[in-house]
């Protein structure tokens, strides 16, 4: 096999793709008969082992073979192999689908998932074998969609999110409760059409369908917005639509499930179930709110175990999904809750390292979730035993669209009427055109007894409104959506102007209400931060990063932006940019190179060099990106500054003093043609780079520099200094470029002790790339680098 | 209510005020409700004092700034008229209202929000917000938590982030342009209650 491979490597690379899955399906193919059932192997194995133990031990004429050199036992690695296999396929086709150019623009990805499924399902079935029960609920609901909601949960935009809460919470109740009946009842109406032949579908187990079908789906909300990057409110709307419509599917499935069995239904039963809903709903965020106060809590104490910090978290998470489920609460609310909650207090409290490492495993077990979800949708499309009834599934496509549409024209005539943003048509037509069913419809039908009800005939029905969904509607929403012209999602490069203004706004209109006696939307927002501010955050968060105000830490999160972003461009600094940056003389001189002219002078200010910065930056700046806080699957581009400030505080505090030291020296470095020596530079990459406060040695062949241990944190703008270096040579010249050595070009005025330039030991501890390369990347990209 | 038409006669001109500002009838009385319940002498007026009884403007870190926006320069009481101006710009703004070219920019409309919201820090009127002026927001809004130092390079930085014209200061139009991402409409409306 690997020859066969290597032997083509040379041809084109869908080819390549189609020949690993390829592959792969027939070693899975082939590897699905060497074993009965997956679990009873395994648990007759450990039962049997016991038994034999007991028995007698008469049976010893066992014949002598030769010793086996290798044997072939597949057994007892059945079950990881086969996860394994399917999880290592969803990921080559990820990587597949985004070498391919065109497809990935005009195909959304879950599309193409599915086809793939399709196509593993098909080509298993070929071979003769029995598809394994992939969608099994119990591996649906426990494993493959918690990492989703928990992603969604802890990047969740809480501001637009509790903004719209009326809205979302409308529609998901309202309108999902709508969906569900109009759907069941009219399809139970169809039933009665003598000639379809379901006459024997009652009403009970028509408005069960109709509760299943309903829900809108955040998985394929997720897959198909994130590609048409919508704008951030009707983004937020669908999307907490589907997410909070959880409790009310729960409810309904119950209840139509029980009283299925039943037959009838009491006006005390519909009571009951408002009551349960509210449960439910309630209980469900009671639970994943208490675990998110207690992972916080813990992620207070963990300075001194960095390392498990994150596991906290998934930790927490998932317990509280399962503590949910436990009490058939809504899970998935739950994990919205906990996740929600937790991530303002652990954030302040965990290191940046276990930060990075977080956001990048939710994408990941998410990313690898939702993949295999789809495909997963496929192979049991392939599999399932169907029952096609057109009555029944062209009425229920149908009578899916017509309610959604006339539901939320409706609902958006009520809610406008308490809406400052009024809601517009195009709006209508997006929120409606993205409701949008899912794997999660499938499972739940899956989940039916079959004795009770025709499920074959739900399950075929349910898959082709999925199907029709996700690909007519996902397919066709993105040319929809320029097509009518819907605002986009702003390219928000948040600006501390707006920050301030935003804040000075926030305080004004709660003072004008205050004034107005009116207890509206912003009193109760300013109320609770005071509290949270006073009580909670002492509470959840150590030591002094509690008392950080908002603006601060924004405003220290710009800079480091910015220095990072200023320590990338330098590698494209002109030379023509000479600079002597001199700390003393802090006029700054721009070159006429720069494409920006109109710098004035600055006066002398101890901030000057900080000006100067800045103004290289607006120059020469390549590459400004916004770090969002991403709710995209597929770019990781949460901000990476958010925490590690207060260290980052504490090192501009001693940057200051610095500067101050700096002052009273005389004599100072002067930057070569790349401004890269110059302190300032180097004391801004290590602004930018907190995590480097944990300085780590490696001997991996960097070459290192003697420090100069007079100033206090030169260990690590040195380091970094040689990462900017590197950066900026290219790799080359490994040995010249460590040394601070004045160059050839301009008055070069050696000095500068603190950043001695005799030898400076270079660490190189950066583990992960550094954000700024990696936050690019994450940009250009729409798939996990 | 029907009551509410025989006491908004005892509001004068409150025809004019209500084609003024916008308000419907049962907005204003309810706001003159209010504007009496906060008077509590009975003066027909209001004084700074009467503003800060209200207890939650002593925990807003810009209250002062707040207060000091309903009295005009130099003037140290507010009538119900000037009261309702001030509050009509907090009136959720009409989306399809045809205007004709000969009528003042609506005091609800995002652009006079704006303007008031420019007005506040703009305090000596001059058209332009100058660093000091940024500065004592600033201060006033981080309250001592912050150095000096921090505030000033944050105020350098806001300047330099909005000047477009090099004037080290923050005009008007500067101030609209750094704020264009931000729904104005939704930020600075309140929802006035029947």
């Amino acid at each position: 096999m690997p020859s066969r491979t290597g032997a083509r490597s040379s041809r084109s690379r869908p080819e390549l793709g189609l020949l690993l899955l390829g592959m792969f399906v027939l070693l899975g193919g082939s590897l699905v008969p060497l074993g009965a059932a997956s679990s009873a192997d395994a648990a007759g194995g450990s039962t049997g082992k016991d038994a034999e133990c007991n028995k007698t031990k008469t049976e010893h004429n066992i014949t002598k073979k030769a010793f086996p050199v290798l044997s072939l036992e597949y057994g007892h690695v059945k079950v990881p192999f086969e996860i394994s296999l399917w999880v290592l396929l969803a990921s080559l086709m990820k990587l597949g689908f985004h070498l391919i150019p065109r497809l990935s623009g005009i195909v959304p990805e879950s599309c193409l998932l599915i086809s793939v499924g399709l196509l593993v399902g098909l080509l298993i079935k070929l071979a003769g074998e029995d598809v394994p029960p992939v969608l099994d609920s119990k591996l649906f609901f426990l494993c493959l969609l918690p990492p989703i909601i928990l992603d969604a949960g802890y990047f969740l935009p809480i501001r637009p999110f509790m903004e719209n809460l009326g809205t979302i919470l409308m529609f998901a109740v309202v309108g999902t409760l709508w969906n569900a009946f109009f759907v069941g009842g009219l399809l139970f109406a169809a039933c009665q059409i003598p000639q379809a032949g379901l006459s024997d579908v009652g009403i009970l187990p028509c408005l069960l369908f109709g509760s299943i079908i309903s829900a809108v789906d955040p998985v394929a909300v997720l897959a198909v917005f994130e590609e048409i990057h919508i704008n951030e409110l009707l983004h937020i709307l669908v999307f907490g639509e589907s997410l909070l419509n959880d409790a009310v599917t729960v409810v309904l499935y119950h209840l139509f499930e029980e009283f299925s069995l039943v037959g009838s239904v009491t006006v005390l039963d519909g009571f009951l179930g408002v009551i349960s809903f509210l449960v439910v709903a309630l209980g469900g965020v009671l639970v994943g709110a208490i675990y998110g106060f207690l992972a916080s809590f813990t992620s207070r104490f963990t300075s001194h175990t960095r390392v498990i910090e994150p596991l906290f978290v998934f930790v927490y998470s998932y317990m509280a999904y399962l503590s949910a489920e436990v009490f058939h609460l809504s899970g998935i609310m739950a994990l919205i809750a906990c996740g929600a909650v937790m991530r303002p207090y652990v954030e302040a409290n965990i290191s940046h390292k276990s930060h990075t490492t977080i956001k990048y495993f939710l994408k990941m077990w998410s990313s690898v979730s939702e993949t295999l979800i789809f495909i997963f949708l496929g192979v049991a499309t392939v599999d399932g035993k169907h029952k096609w009834n057109w009555t029944f599934v062209t009425s229920t496509v149908i009578l899916c669209l017509v309610a959604r549409v006339i539901g939320v024209v409706s609902l958006t005539f009520v809610i406008n009427k308490f809406r400052i943003v009024k809601l517009t048509t195009k709006d209508q037509f997006i929120i409606a055109y993205g409701g949008l069913r899912g794997a999660i419809a499938f499972s739940l039908g899956y989940l039916l007894d079959c004795r009770h009800f025709p499920r074959d005939m739900f399950l075929t029905a349910i898959i082709t409104v999925i199907f029709f969904t996700v690909f007519v509607q996902g397919m066709t929403i993105k040319p929809l959506v320029d097509l009518l012209a819907v605002k986009k999602k702003q390219e928000a490069k948040r600006s501390i102007n707006e920050e301030i203004h935003t804040q000075f706004l926030d305080h004004l209109l709660t003072g004008i209400e205050d004034i107005c006696g009116h207890y509206g939307h912003h009193h109760w927002k300013d109320k609770l931060n005071r509290f949270n501010k006073k009580y909670v955050k002492k509470f959840l968060i150590v030591g002094e990063r509690s008392k950080e105000p908002q603006l601060i830490a924004f405003y220290h999160k710009m800079e480091m932006k910015h220095a990072i972003q200023m320590v990338e461009s330098g590698s494209r600094l002109p030379s023509a940019m000479p600079s002597t940056v001199s700390m003393q003389n802090i006029q700054p001189k721009i070159p006429p190179a720069l494409p920006k002219p109109a710098e004035r002078a600055l006066p002398q200010l101890r901030k000057g060099r900080e000006e100067e910065i800045r103004k290289i930056l607006r120059s020469n700046l390549q590459r400004t990106r916004q770090r969002l806080h991403s709710y995209n699957r597929h770019t990781l581009v949460a901000d990476p500054f958010e925490d590690g400030l207060n260290e980052f505080l504490l090192k501009k505090q001693k940057m200051i003093e610095l500067d101050k030291k700096i002052k009273e020296m005389t004599t100072y470095l002067t930057v070569p043609a790349a401004a890269a020596d110059s302190p300032t530079m180097s004391r801004a990459r290590l602004a930018s780079d907190p995590q480097s406060y944990h300085v780590r040695p490696t001997a991996d062949g960097v070459p290192s520099i003697q420090v100069d241990l007079a100033s206090p944190d030169s260990p690590d703008s040195v380091k970094l200094l040689d990462e900017f270096r590197q950066a900026e040579k290219q790799e080359q010249d490994e040995d010249q470029g460590l040394m601070m050595r004045p160059p050839s070009s301009g008055p070069n005025k050696p000095g500068g002790k603190d950043e001695a330039k005799e030898q400076q030991k270079l660490m190189r501890c950066l583990s992960d790339p550094g954000p700024g390369a990696d936050e690019d990347e994450d940009e250009d990209e729409p798939f996990l680098p | 209510m029907g009551s509410s038409s025989s006491n908004l006669n005892t509001i004068p001109n409150s025809q004019e005020l209500m084609q003024e500002t916008g308000f419907s009838a049962a907005h204003l009385l309810r706001l003159y409700e209010r504007f009496e319940f906060l008077d509590k002498d009975n003066k027909g007026h209001l004084r700074p004092e009467d503003f800060e009884a209200v207890q939650e403007l002593s925990t807003n870190p810009i209250g002062d700034i707040i207060i000091g926006s309903f009295f005009s320069p130099g003037q140290e009481t507010v009538d119900f008229p000037s009261f309702v101006r001030i509050l009509a710009h907090f009136r959720p703004a009409e989306k399809n209202r045809t205007r004709d070219g000969a009528q003042p920019e609506p005091a609800n409309s995002s652009t006079g929000k704006l303007k008031f919201a420019f007005q506040l820090y703009d305090r000596d009127r001059d058209g332009k917000i100058s660093r000091e002026e940024l500065l004592q927001v600033l201060r006033a809004m981080l309250e001592m938590q912050v150095t000096e130092e921090q505030l000033e390079s944050m105020a350098e930085r806001a300047i330099q982030e909005a000047d477009l014209d090099e004037d080290d200061a923050i005009s008007f139009d500067e101030f609209k342009k750094s704020l264009e991402k931000v729904n104005i409409d939704h930020k600075m409306s309140i929802h006035f209650m029947k």
